[in-house]
C-alpha cells in the first residue's frame, strides 16, 4: 500500500466525495472531517515513510496513459513537494473542521474534497501533462467556491480568477508541447516526464523563449506584479475557506512550479532573467506593501500582504543557490500557515459583525482577548519576527539573494519593514484604543470550533520557527541536487558562476550548526 | 457494332458498396412498411433505423479489417475509394447517427418523428455522407453531398416551427449556392486536366508543373468556398446560427458533427496535394480563413444570449480549429483531426442533448428564446446531477483537462508546433482561452445565480426519457473517461491515416 500512497492521497478524497453525495445533509460535516482526517493521517504516514536524507524522488509510480505520445501517469515526491502536500491535507482538514454555518454546506464540503485531489495531484505529478491536468482542474472547485459562496461581486471575481489563470496556463501548455517536441527531436521519442526533460540541454535562445512561455503560466498563478490584479478580487469576494486555501496552497503552485520546471529546465535562461524577475519581485514586495497600507478592509490588507510575501518567495527562488531556494520553499510553508491563519482570523470577525472594514472596529482586545492574542502572534509571524516560522524562510531567501546582489536584497529587506508598518498599523486599528462602536461591546470571544483551526496553526508557526530542522533538512537535500543539476547543465560562463555548485558551499550550514 | 462490355463482377469489388447500401435498404424498407400499414408508432422506426445503422457499423468494421490487411481498396469502376480516411470518417458518421437516432424517443410529442419519412430520409442522408467520404471522384462527391443535403434540409423543415422553415430555406439557399460553387470548381479542374478523379488531377497538374496556376487558383477558391459553406468557415458561416436555432436541438447537435466531418474529408482530399505541391497562396488563404474562423466565431459567441446560438458559434470556432489540421497537412495533424472530432462528437452531442431534454413546448414569461441563459439560472439547486453533467460538457468544450476535448486540443496544438506553425499554435491556445469565457458563462448561470422563474426543476428534464438519459450518460462517460481511450484511439487513427498516405 505504501508503494501507491501518492495515488491513494490523490484519489481517496475524490472517491470519498462521490460517495459523499449519498450522505445526508446534516451529517455531512462529520463525514467531511472524517475523510479529511484520514487523508491527513495518510499524508503523515507518507512523511513517516519518507527518507529525509535521500535527495531523489521517492514513492514513484508510473502507468502509461497515452503511450504513443509519451504521456504517463507518473508520481513521486521529494523534499520540495512532500511538505506542501502535507500542508494541503492539513489545511483542508482544519478548513472543513472549522467551517461555519453556511448555506449548501454539503456542496461546499464535497467541493473541498475535490479540491484536495487537485492539490495533492499538482505537487505529486512528475509528468508535465499530468501536472497540467491537476493544475487546471484545481481552478474549477475554486471557481465554484468563490462564485457560489462569495460576496456581492462574486461572479465577476470568480470569472476573472478563472480566465486569468486559464489564459496563462494555455501559453504554458504551448511551452510544454514545445519542450516535448525538442525532446522528441533529441531522442526520437515523445516524453512529457519531467525527469526526462531534466536531462535535456537546450540552446540558450530556445531556453529564453520557453522560459517566457512557462513564466506566463506560473507568474499569473503566483501572482507576480503586474499580473496580480485578479488576486485582491478573488480574496475580497471569496468566503473564508476559499481565501484560506487560495492563499495557503493554490498560490504556492506557481512558486513550486518555478522550482520544479523553470530553474532545472532552463538554467541559462534563469540566470538571464534573474535580474528582471528580481526587480519585478521587489516592486511587488514594496508596491503591494504600500497598497496594503492604504486599504480600509482588513481582508484586503492580508490579501495584499500575501502578494508581498510571494514576492520574497520569488526572490529566494531566483537567488539560484541552495540557501535561497530552500528558504523560499520554507517560506512557502510558512506563508501557507500564517496567511491561512490570518484569513481564518478575518473570517472569525466577519462571522460576528458581517463587515471587514477596519473603521468599524477598535479596542477589540478588551472584549476578545484570546482572539487578540492569536491574531497578535500570527501578525508577528507574518512580519517575520525571529523565532516565528516566516523569519526562517525570509532570512534564508534574502541571504541567498544577498550573494547575487546586495543592493536588491537590501531593497527587498526594506519591503519587509514596510510590511511590519502596515501590519502593526492594522493591528492597532483593530485591537487597541477605546471601543468606539457600540456593536463591538458584546462580541463573543473565539469559540471552540474556531480554536480547532487556529491553535494547531499557532503551534506550528512557533514550533517551526524555533526548530525548523526536521522540515528544512529534507528540503535542503533535494534542493542541493536541483542546484547541482542546474550547475552542471548551465552552458554560459555567467550561468556557471551565478549558480554555485552546492558541493563547495556545504561548509556553511555546518558552521551554523557548530554555532548552535 | 460496339464491342460487348465485358467486366468481371469481381473486379467491381461490390463489397466496397455494402456500408452505403445497408442504410438505403433500410430506408426503402421503412417506406414499404409505411405503405403497407400506416400509423405505426415511432418506436418501431427508431428501432429499425438503429438496427440498420448497427448493420452498417458491422459492415464498416469488416471493411476496416480488410483495410488493415490489404490496404486501400478501389471498387465499382474504381469510383469508390476505401482508404483509412473513408473508414475513419464513416465510423464517425455512423457512430454519431447511432447516438442521434434514440433522441427521437422524447416524452413530449414532436410531430416530425411520427412521420416514417423522417427516418427514411435520415437513412438516405447517412448513405449520402458515406458516399461523399468514400470516393475521390468529384462527381460522386457531388452526388453524395446533394443526396445528404437535400435530405437534411427536409429533416430540418419537418421540425415545423416558424423558425424551422426559415432555417430550412436559408440552409437550402446557401446549400444550393455551395453546390453551384462545387460544380463550377470541379468544372475548372476538369477543363484543366480532363479528369474528375482527384488523384488524376494531382498527377496531371504536377506533370505540367502547375502551368495554369491562375485557373488552379480559380478552381480551388470555388471548391474552398463550397466546402466552407458545408463546414461553416467564416465568411461562409452566416447560415449556421440561424439554422441551429431553427432546427431541433438534437438535429443541431447532429449537424455540428456529421456533415462537417464529411466536409473535412473532402477538404483533405482536395487540398492535401495542393498544399504539398508548395502552392504558397493556398496556404496563405487557408491560414487566414482558419485564424479568422477561430477568432471571429469566438467573438460572436461571447455576445450571444441564447445557449444554442452560443453553441452554434462555438462549433464554428471548433471547425476553424480542425480546418487548421487540414492546412498543416502532416500525418500527425490529420490524425489529430480525427481524434479531435471523435472526442468533440461525444461532448457536443452530449451538450445538445442536454438542451434537447430541456425543450419546452411554450416559452414561459421572461424568457426570450428556447434556451436563453437565464433559463438555466440556479439549475444546481433543482437538478444537481443534470447541472453537473452540463458543467462537465462545457468544461470539456473549453478544453479543461482531463475532459475529452482537452486531449484533442493538446494533440492538435502539438501537431501545429511539430510542423513549425508556432504562431498558429499560440493563436489556438489564446482562442481556447477566449472560448473559456462563454462556456463559463453558462456554468456561472447554472451554479452561481438564483433561479429567475420559480419552478421545481422539471423544466430541465421535461423531455427526458430513459433512452435520452442513456445517450447523455454515454456522452458524459465518454467525456470524463476520455483519457483512457485516447491512447488506443490515437494509435488506431494514426495507423489508418498513415496507411492512406496522408
Amino acid at each position: 500500500m505504501i508503494d501507491h500512497i501518492l495515488s491513494i492521497l490523490i484519489f481517496f478524497p475524490v472517491v470519498a466525495a462521490l460517495f459523499g453525495a449519498m450522505v445526508q445533509k446534516d451529517s455531512i460535516r462529520a463525514y467531511g472531517i472524517a475523510v479529511s482526517t484520514i487523508e491527513f493521517i495518510l499524508a503523515l504516514w507518507l512523511w513517516y515513510a519518507f527518507d529525509g536524507s535521500a535527495a531523489g524522488m521517492q514513492f514513484m509510480e508510473s502507468i502509461p496513459l497515452v503511450a504513443s505520445f509519451g504521456i504517463n501517469y507518473t508520481l513521486g515526491v521529494d523534499g520540495i513537494s512532500i511538505f506542501i502536500i502535507i500542508l494541503s491535507t492539513f489545511i483542508t482538514l482544519i478548513g472543513i473542521a472549522s467551517l461555519g454555518d453556511i448555506k449548501n454546506i454539503k456542496n461546499m464540503i464535497l467541493t473541498l474534497l475535490m479540491l484536495q485531489m487537485t492539490m495533492s495531484g499538482v505537487f505529486a505529478a512528475l509528468d508535465a501533462i499530468l501536472f497540467y491536468v491537476f493544475w487546471e482542474l484545481s481552478l474549477v472547485p475554486m471557481l465554484y467556491i468563490i462564485g457560489a459562496w462569495g460576496g456581492p461581486l462574486r461572479v465577476y471575481a470568480s470569472i476573472k480568477f478563472f480566465l486569468y489563470t486559464f489564459t496563462g496556463s494555455l501559453i504554458m501548455l504551448v511551452g510544454m508541447l514545445f519542450m516535448a517536441y525538442f525532446y522528441y527531436q533529441a531522442t526520437g521519442e515523445w516524453s512529457f516526464a519531467i525527469l526526462d526533460w531534466y536531462r535535456l540541454i537546450l540552446p540558450e535562445n530556445f531556453q529564453l523563449w520557453l522560459f517566457a512561455a512557462f513564466f506566463m503560466g506560473f507568474a499569473i498563478k503566483v501572482p507576480m506584479f503586474p499580473f496580480h490584479t485578479w488576486l485582491p478580487y478573488a480574496h475580497g469576494q471569496a468566503p473564508t475557506i476559499g481565501s484560506v486555501i487560495l492563499a495557503a496552497i493554490l498560490l504556492k503552485m506557481g512558486t513550486y512550479a518555478f522550482i520544479r520546471f523553470s530553474l532545472p529546465l532552463f538554467p541559462d535562461a534563469s540566470v538571464f532573467y534573474m535580474y528582471p524577475i528580481a526587480i519585478l519581485a521587489i516592486i511587488m514586495v514594496i508596491y503591494t506593501a504600500m497598497v496594503a497600507y492604504a486599504q480600509k478592509d482588513i481582508k484586503q490588507v492580508i490579501a495584499y500582504s500575501s502578494v508581498s510575501h510571494m514576492g520574497i518567495i520569488i526572490i529566494g527562488t531566483f537567488a539560484l543557490n541552495v540557501e535561497g531556494i530552500s528558504g523560499s520553499i520554507f517560506l512557502m510553508l510558512g506563508h501557507g500557515i500564517v496567511a491561512g491563519a490570518l484569513f481564518f482570523l478575518v473570517g472569525v470577525i466577519y462571522d460576528r459583525r458581517h463587515t471587514k472594514m477596519m473603521s468599524e472596529f477598535g479596542g477589540l482586545a478588551h472584549v476578545m482577548p484570546r482572539y487578540a492574542t492569536i491574531f497578535g502572534i500570527m501578525m508577528m509571524a507574518s512580519v517575520g519576527m525571529p523565532l516565528t516560522i516566516n523569519f526562517v524562510g525570509e532570512f534564508l531567501s534574502l541571504l541567498g539573494f544577498f550573494k547575487q546582489s546586495q543592493i536588491l536584497a537590501l531593497l527587498a529587506g526594506v519591503g519587509i519593514i514596510v510590511g511590519a508598518i502596515y501590519m502593526l498599523a492594522s493591528y492597532k486599528k483593530l485591537f487597541f484604543g477605546e471601543i468606539t462602536n457600540e456593536e463591538n461591546k458584546n462580541l463573543p470571544d473565539i469559540n471552540r470550533r474556531e480554536l480547532v483551526a487556529l491553535i494547531p496553526l499557532t503551534i506550528l508557526a512557533i514550533w517551526l520557527g524555533v526548530y525548523p530542522k526536521p522540515v528544512l533538512e529534507p528540503i535542503n537535500n533535494s534542493v542541493e541536487t536541483i542546484v547541482q543539476l542546474m550547475h552542471d547543465k548551465a552552458q554560459t560562463t555567467e550561468a556557471k558562476s551565478r549558480i554555485p555548485s552546492p558541493l563547495k558551499v556545504l561548509a556553511i550550514p555546518k558552521s551554523l550548526e557548530e554555532a548552535h | 457494332m460496339l464491342e460487348p462490355v465485358n467486366i468481371s463482377l469481381e473486379s467491381l469489388n461490390l463489397m466496397t458498396l455494402a456500408p452505403m447500401l445497408i442504410p438505403i435498404v433500410g430506408a426503402l424498407l421503412i417506406i414499404v412498411i409505411d405503405t403497407l400499414k400506416g400509423g405505426l408508432h415511432k418506436t418501431l422506426y427508431v428501432v429499425l433505423s438503429m438496427l440498420f445503422i448497427l448493420m452498417d457499423l458491422g459492415a464498416l468494421t469488416s471493411a476496416s479489417d480488410t483495410f488493415s490487411i490489404n490496404g486501400t481498396m478501389m471498387g465499382a469502376f474504381d469510383v469508390m475509394l476505401i482508404d483509412g480516411l473513408a473508414i475513419l470518417s464513416q465510423f464517425i458518421i455512423v457512430g454519431a447517427s447511432l447516438l442521434f437516432i434514440p433522441l427521437a424517443l422524447t416524452s413530449k410529442r414532436f410531430h416530425e418523428f411520427s412521420y416514417p419519412e423522417f427516418f427514411a430520409l435520415f437513412l438516405f442522408m447517412i448513405s449520402g455522407f458515406q458516399f461523399m467520404v468514400a470516393t475521390d471522384n468529384l462527381i460522386l462527391i457531388f452526388v453524395g453531398l446533394e443526396t445528404a443535403s437535400l435530405a437534411l434540409y427536409t429533416l430540418i423543415a419537418m421540425h415545423n416551427r416558424d423558425k424551422s422553415f426559415e432555417a430550412a430555406v436559408k440552409y437550402f439557399t446557401m446549400g444550393a449556392l455551395a453546390a453551384g460553387f462545387f460544380s463550377f470548381g470541379s468544372m475548372v479542374f476538369y477543363a484543366l486536366t480532363g479528369s474528375v478523379e482527384i488523384n488524376q488531377i494531382a498527377t496531371i497538374l504536377a506533370a505540367n508543373n502547375y502551368a495554369d496556376i491562375g485557373y488552379v487558383l480559380v478552381g480551388t477558391v470555388f471548391l474552398l468556398a463550397s466546402i466552407g459553406f458545408k463546414v461553416s468557415l467564416v465568411p461562409f458561416h452566416t447560415w449556421a446560427p440561424d439554422v441551429y436555432e431553427g432546427a431541433s436541438a438534437a438535429m443541431a447537435g447532429y449537424m455540428s458533427i456529421v456533415p462537417k466531418i464529411a466536409g473535412f474529408i473532402v477538404a483533405m482530399r482536395i487540398f492535401e496535394f495542393l498544399i504539398h505541391s508548395n502552392v504558397v497562396w493556398l496556404e496563405v488563404i487557408l491560414y487566414a480563413v482558419v485564424v479568422v474562423t477561430m477568432t471571429a466565431a469566438n467573438m460572436w459567441a461571447l455576445v450571444q444570449t441564447d445557449v444554442k446560438r452560443m453553441l452554434a458559434y462555438s462549433s464554428i470556432s471548433h471547425a476553424g480549429f480542425v480546418m487548421a489540421a487540414v492546412m498543416i497537412g502532416t500525418t500527425q495533424s490529420n490524425s489529430a483531426l480525427f481524434l479531435y472530432w471523435i472526442l468533440f462528437a461525444f461532448t457536443n452531442l452530449g451538450s445538445f442533448s442536454m438542451l434537447w431534454i430541456s425543450r419546452q413546448k411554450e416559452l414561459p414569461n421572461g424568457q426570450s428564446s428556447d434556451h436563453s441563459y437565464s433559463k438555466f439560472a440556479g439549475m444546481i439547486h433543482t437538478s444537481p446531477v443534470a447541472a453537473t453533467i452540463m458543467t462537465i460538457f462545457m468544461l470539456s468544450l473549453a478544453g479543461v483537462p482531463p475532459f475529452a476535448l482537452f486531449w484533442g486540443k493538446l494533440y492538435m496544438i502539438s501537431s501545429a508546433i511539430t510542423a513549425g506553425y508556432t504562431v498558429l499554435a499560440l493563436v489556438m491556445a489564446l482562442n481556447s482561452a477566449i472560448a473559456g469565457y462563454y462556456y463559463l458563462k453558462l456554468v456561472v448561470y447554472m451554479l452561481m445565480k438564483e433561479p429567475v422563474n420559480k419552478h421545481n426543476g422539471d423544466v430541465f428534464s421535461g423531455n427526458a426519457t430513459l433512452p435520452l438519459k442513456t445517450i447523455i450518460g454515454i456522452a458524459a462517460v465518454g467525456t470524463v473517461f476520455a483519457f483512457v481511450a485516447v491512447n488506443p484511439l490515437l494509435e488506431f487513427v494514426t495507423a489508418f491515416v498513415y496507411n492512406s498516405g496522408y
